[in-house]
């Protein structure tokens, strides 16, 4: 059973919205006490999202979390959008794939990063990714 | 009417002035270690004698006519003046807001007939409430193009490029790498190389706090274009947790020279230059 301790709302519509936004998330990161490499990755991980959103949505709204099960605790990053959705969600998870000439290794990449991942995406409508990353995962 | 708002204003103008002047003098926002108060009262005065111009019957209930330009342009000036000075909106705010003060005072001294004197009060109440607005909305652009000057500054001044050796230059970069500022630093370095005949160039990334895929691949692109200019590129101050992190994502580095610090960096590029760094043992006797 996930509990949520704290949530804080962030609206994504500009470039210079970015590094206030890493600073948010590295903030909860700091405060449930999460080490550096953990820190490094949901930030990276965050930043791989986020700059999607930014990139192919034109930006969104990401909640940030600190949740907490049993005696682990974490945070949860959920993010929103109102873009174009993504066609084929298995195809966008592989390595090197991507319609927009990055590496391709943003959306894998960061599952990888993180423990908890998912994804959701309607054609039109928008898509929602959620990550999770607790604070000894 | 006999004796007209506008033509109160008017005629009155010296008095108004005075009255306004003695409310900012008497105020808590008069920041007289910011701007002098001689230097205030010639702009306070500048600015009511645009609003007795400008000012007529017809237009005192359309702010948005051109006759009000001058005023708004007056208006403008202040505020981006202060703004830069270093006023707070607040102290800006109140300085216009004081004028409205002023100016129903003296037509409370004036107009004694009382629904007139209420006509008259709402119509001036909504002049200078425009002209309130038209205070932030040049405050806030005012402090906008200090920001914007910040940034530019940033930027100019957060890529150095600096020659450590004969034909070794080093980059530190702080701060984020987004695409503009990977554009700057990419033509600072090769011009740079070009300029000093370097033909190594280290990129520290200590002060970088993620290496996302975007970042890196600005990274991997700055070598290659080093590469066609003849020189090699070492990246230099890769943390341990940004090793793991640039490992999970699956970025691909392993075609690039990289080290854990610029020490260790600029070692191998003696190396590479076949140069050494050498203790010299100094003869005891010679001493």
């Amino acid at each position: 059973m996930v509990i949520t301790l704290s949530k804080d709302r962030m609206s994504i519509s500009r470039e210079q919205d970015l590094v206030p936004f890493r600073n948010r998330v590295k903030e909860a990161a700091v405060k449930i006490g999460m080490g550096i490499v953990n820190q490094t990755k949901l930030i990276t991980a965050a930043s791989e999202l986020v700059r999607n959103m930014f990139r192919y949505a034109g930006g969104g709204e990401v909640l940030i979390e600190v949740v907490s099960k049993g005696r682990e605790s974490g945070v949860r990053l959920t993010f929103t959008d109102k873009g174009p959705g993504i066609a084929d969600l298995s195809l966008a998870m592989q390595d090197g794939y991507s319609t927009g000439k990055s590496l391709g290794l943003g959306l894998p990449g960061a599952k990888r990063l993180v423990n908890e991942f998912d994804l959701k995406s309607t054609v039109g409508q928008g898509t929602t990714v959620t990550i999770l990353k607790w604070k000894n995962g | 009417m006999a004796n007209s708002l506008t033509q109160l204003i008017q005629s009155n103008k010296a008095r108004l002035l005075d009255l306004w002047i003695q409310k900012q003098l008497t105020s808590d926002s008069l920041r007289d270690d910011l701007m002098s108060n001689d230097e205030l009262r010639a702009q306070s005065e500048e600015l009511v004698n645009a609003l007795a111009r400008s000012l007529t019957e017809e237009n005192i209930d359309q702010v948005d006519s051109i006759q009000f330009d001058e005023v708004f342009e007056i208006l403008s000036g202040i505020s981006v003046y202060r703004a830069q000075q270093g006023f707070s909106p607040r102290e800006t705010g109140l300085y216009i807001f004081s004028l409205k003060d002023a100016i129903l005072d003296l037509i409370r001294q004036e107009i004694t007939d009382p629904a007139r004197l209420f006509e008259e009060s709402v119509r001036i109440n909504r002049l200078l409430d425009s002209l309130g607005v038209v205070t932030f909305e040049t405050f806030i652009k005012g402090r906008e193009e200090v920001i914007l000057r910040q940034t530019e500054e940033i930027s100019d001044i957060s890529t150095p490029v600096i020659q450590i050796w004969e034909g070794i230059l080093a980059l530190p970069i702080i701060g984020t790498l987004d695409s503009s500022r990977t554009q700057v630093v990419m033509e600072n370095l090769l011009q740079r190389i070009v300029d000093t005949g370097s033909n190594i160039a280290i990129l520290d990334i200590s002060g970088v706090p993620a290496v996302d895929s975007l970042v890196a691949q600005h990274l991997i692109k700055t070598v290659s274009a080093t590469r066609l200019m003849g020189a090699e590129c070492i990246i230099s101050g890769i943390r341990p947790e940004i090793a793991q992190t640039v490992v999970h994502l699956g970025i691909d580095l392993s075609n690039i020279i990289t080290k854990a610090s610029l020490a260790s960096a600029l070692k191998h590029a003696f190396a590479m230059s076949r140069m050494a760094v050498k203790r010299i043992d100094v003869d005891k006797k010679a001493l």
